[in-house]
């Protein structure tokens, strides 16, 4: 057990270190002068060299990536090029907004998707099995921001029950805000969830196959038992793995989610940052996301110890 | 299910109402497409920045009108010398910055060097560089003294880069602006919104309205549930999108297309062969057709221009008839130029929807008369790398959108590589006069020489879209200068 998490530990902070490398010299590849970018067309090279020196862009690259790396170790994230404020405040900002909405998301979907799974899985080849997948797969194909904006005409501009997008913050109040996060993680969410329902369906129905279920039966064990006990710890993993890589997807989905439902949450953030070429922002996001998804995983690897007790014992 | 849907339409009901028996109210949200990286006008080109603040929080000795006049702001008066070269303002008295601090002399003074100074950020450096020195003479009373004359500094000082900051908050302005206008600075959320309160004791005219809020909407799509929903209730400058048709039907709102600075121009190389060649830029420019542009790349809302100068300034002169589309022309000209087999070339294209779908129509249209111009997208700061710094494209389309900025031809080294002494000198000389109707010839001179020259070819002036509840008067209908005036706005009762 003990060596099995170690092993995922070393994997995870192996992954950081070589995300930190990539993220770093991609945005040196990448042309173009924050600088010149920020004053625009009709400012002097003098001035724009003033911002340069202003910003520490004029440094070897090697230095920069040293100091941003000790900053980042150390919790200073360093300044926003185009906002001149700590990148940790932006951030913090911004999580509370993108962390809740995604939470909510996977909640719903988890919520949604798996006894939907099970239900199907339990009723295959009947009418309640097609119908439910077939909605499911209605849901995977229809676009996000597109299900967005239907849910935005629906109900904030016929029914008029929450705000078109925008975030009032915390500060207003929990129900403005989680108001205001509803129509957003629903769109979110329903993707994921019908992507969730067909993983859960399909990973019930091989376990459903199996010899030790049909004995199970076979013994006189009510039905009910048998699906939540034996089946479902069973079909876990696969579900678990999704589980884990959707959160990832989740994260992403917020860029466009939060642009429809204009947010200020990280996908916002992060995106605003590349356009304005806000290098150390754009760094230091897409680490801090990098992170949130190592740590996920992490726990993955965790759960499939704790539902898969020879993971356990044998390595 | 019956009760259910009663909830619903009560609730529905009792929204609606509220909002409609608030008569005459004094708040306003409006939607911009742009957060401003901060809200220091002095210190970044954005014009999200301006679109907040200007006239709204902080004011200069001059400021710009909605019809692009010089109106005196912080200055009550000025005279100027005989020669041109020294500016006597009479400053306003009583005034103060939000902080409590009283506004004088000395600010002004304060803020120009500092604007002007060698270390200085200010993205439009060089509208002060004609000045010499700034002196106080007493609180009420500045000097400037020019270097030589330049007949268009009042309107430079109406700029918001030229905008008057005191020397206690100066470095805090971009996350706090104190400024001397009728509105103050209350709050910002990140990537949400940016709130402004009506200040107390503002020396000038009262405003109407009491709470403005700027909120940040990028997404053209997100724009219209927004004010259909009324959680917005004006878009000065709309994002050009498929459901405006669907606002424009709605008598809920205005729908008002208006100017502005912009000057949208397919660029040339004009120092890189074959466009060196004042033929193959003629050709170039009686192939276009700029109907079928403005109709793709602006939905028709853009006015056409002959050269590089507002439709709605005084001084405009329409020379759009100098190059009307003939394509038998325009290959005529490019066999006299000895390229009647065409040639290939390269048309560098910046993001906007303007550029990228204005590029599509231009390449098929140069096509025509044989030019196979290869489109090559590039993201705003590799453009302004390759084509705007370095010079590195044969062509481009870009939209200048300072104010006034004809004289951008005459500058040594600017991307168009163009050097006209004949423009140069109209330049120069606009630069020595002050008196209006000598400075209108000689826009006109300057305007035809870049025609006839072909320097770029002109396409249209980019429309402003400005959609607002019909119950909101005294937004602007053009924009002269990217502002938001919120000094006249109020509420129809």
């Amino acid at each position: 057990m003990t060596a099995y998490l170690l092993k995922r530990l070393l994997i995870g902070i192996a992954t950081l270190a070589v995300a930190s490398i990539v993220v770093f010299s991609m945005l040196e590849i990448v042309p173009g002068d924050p600088a010149r970018l920020m004053l625009g067309m009709n400012a002097t090279p003098d001035a724009v060299q003033a911002l340069r020196d202003q910003m520490g862009l004029d440094q070897p690259v090697i230095v920069r990536y040293f100091e941003w790396i000790g900053g980042l170790l150390t919790l200073d994230f360093g300044k926003s090029y185009t906002y001149s404020v700590p990148v940790l405040d932006l951030v913090t900002e911004r999580v509370v907004v993108s962390l809740p909405l995604a939470l909510i998301a996977l909640a719903l979907s988890t919520l949604i998707a798996i006894p939907v799974g099970i239900f199907s899985a339990e009723r295959r080849g009947r009418a309640a099995d097609t119908i439910s997948m077939g909605a499911a797969q209605i849901g995977v194909a229809v676009p996000n921001f597109w299900f967005a904006l239907l849910l935005i005409y629906i109900f904030a501009v016929w029914l008029r029950l929450v705000p078109a997008g925008g975030f009032p913050g915390w500060s207003a109040g929990i129900w403005p805000a989680l108001k205001a996060l509803i129509l957003p993680a629903i769109a979110l969410a329903l993707p994921q969830a019908a992507i969730l329902a067909r993983v859960t369906r399909s990973a019930m129905l091989e376990v459903l196959g199996e010899d030790y279920i049909r004995t199970a039966r076979a013994k006189g064990m009510p039905r009910r038992t048998v699906l939540w006990r034996h089946a479902l710890r069973n079909a876990m993993i696969p579900v678990l793995t999704i589980l884990g890589l959707q959160f990832a997807f989740l994260l992403a989905g917020t860029i466009i989610i939060e642009n429809v439902f204009y947010l200020p949450g990280l996908g916002r953030l992060i995106f605003q940052a590349i356009t304005q070429r806000d290098l150390i922002v754009v760094e230091s996001v897409v680490m801090l996301l990098v992170a949130m998804v190592v740590v996920v995983n992490l726990l993955v690897d965790l759960s499939y110890a704790i539902v898969d007790p020879r993971l356990r014992t044998n390595r | 299910m019956k009760s259910w849907k009663t909830i619903l339409a009560a609730a529905a009901l009792a929204l609606a109402s509220s909002t409609a028996a608030m008569a005459a109210r004094t708040d306003l949200v409006l939607g911009v497409v742009l957060e401003p990286p901060h809200l220091d006008p002095t210190a970044g080109a954005a014009a999200a920045i301006d679109e907040v603040v200007y006239a709204n929080v902080f004011e200069g000795l001059t400021r710009i009108g909605s019809k692009g006049e010089i109106l005196p702001d912080l200055a009550e008066s000025w005279t100027v010398s005989d020669d041109g070269k020294v500016y006597t303002f009479k400053l306003h008295t009583g005034v103060k910055f939000h902080d409590g601090t009283d506004f004088n002399a000395d600010d002004v003074k304060f803020s120009l060097d500092r604007a002007r100074a060698e270390n200085s950020t200010n993205a439009q450096k060089t509208l002060f560089a004609a000045i010499d020195t700034v002196e106080v003479i007493d609180p009420a009373t500045v000097k400037v003294t020019l270097k030589q004359p330049q007949g268009s500094f009042l309107y430079n000082l109406g700029w918001g880069d030229a905008v008057i900051v005191a020397p206690e908050s100066a470095e805090t302005n971009k996350e706090k602006p104190i400024g001397t206008g009728p509105f103050k600075f209350e709050s910002w959320a990140k990537g949400s919104s940016i709130k402004l309160v009506k200040a107390d004791g503002y020396w000038g005219d009262p405003v109407f309205l009491d709470k403005a809020e700027f909120r940040i909407i990028p997404d053209a799509a997100a724009a219209i549930p927004a004010l259909l929903s009324g959680d917005v209730q004006a878009f000065p400058n709309m994002p050009l999108g498929d459901g405006l048709p669907q606002i424009q039907s709605d008598p809920r709102f205005k729908v008002v297309i208006g100017s502005t600075e912009g000057e949208t121009i397919l660029s040339m190389n004009n120092k890189k062969p074959p466009f060196d060649n004042l033929k193959v830029r003629q050709a170039i420019s009686y192939a276009l057709d700029r109907k079928a542009i403005i109709d793709g790349a602006s939905n028709g809302f853009g006015t056409p221009i002959g050269s590089h100068f507002a439709p709605h300034n005084p001084a405009y002169v329409d020379l759009t008839g100098t190059y009307p589309h003939d394509v038998a022309k325009a290959k005529e000209l490019l066999k006299e130029a000895g390229l009647e087999n065409g040639f290939k070339t390269t048309l560098k294209l910046p993001p906007p929807p303007y550029a990228r779908d204005g590029g599509q129509i231009i390449a098929s249209e140069l096509r025509e008369i044989g030019i196979d111009a290869e489109i090559i997208p590039l993201e705003w700061a590799d453009w302004l790398k390759q084509v705007f710094t370095e010079k590195d494209y044969d062509m481009s389309i870009v939209s200048h959108t300072e104010p006034n900025d004809i004289d951008i031809y005459s500058r040594k080294d600017y991307y168009f590589n163009y050097d006209n002494p004949a423009f140069n000198k109209v330049i120069e000389e606009l630069n020595l006069t002050s008196d209006e109707a000598k400075r209108k010839e000689l826009y006109g001179q300057a305007q035809k020489i870049l025609a006839d020259d072909a320097v770029v070819g002109f396409l249209f002036e980019l429309p402003k879209i400005g959609v607002w509840d019909a119950k909101v008067e005294g937004l602007w209908d053009n924009a002269p200068i990217q502002a938001t005036d919120l000094t006249k706005v109020k509420w129809a009762d």
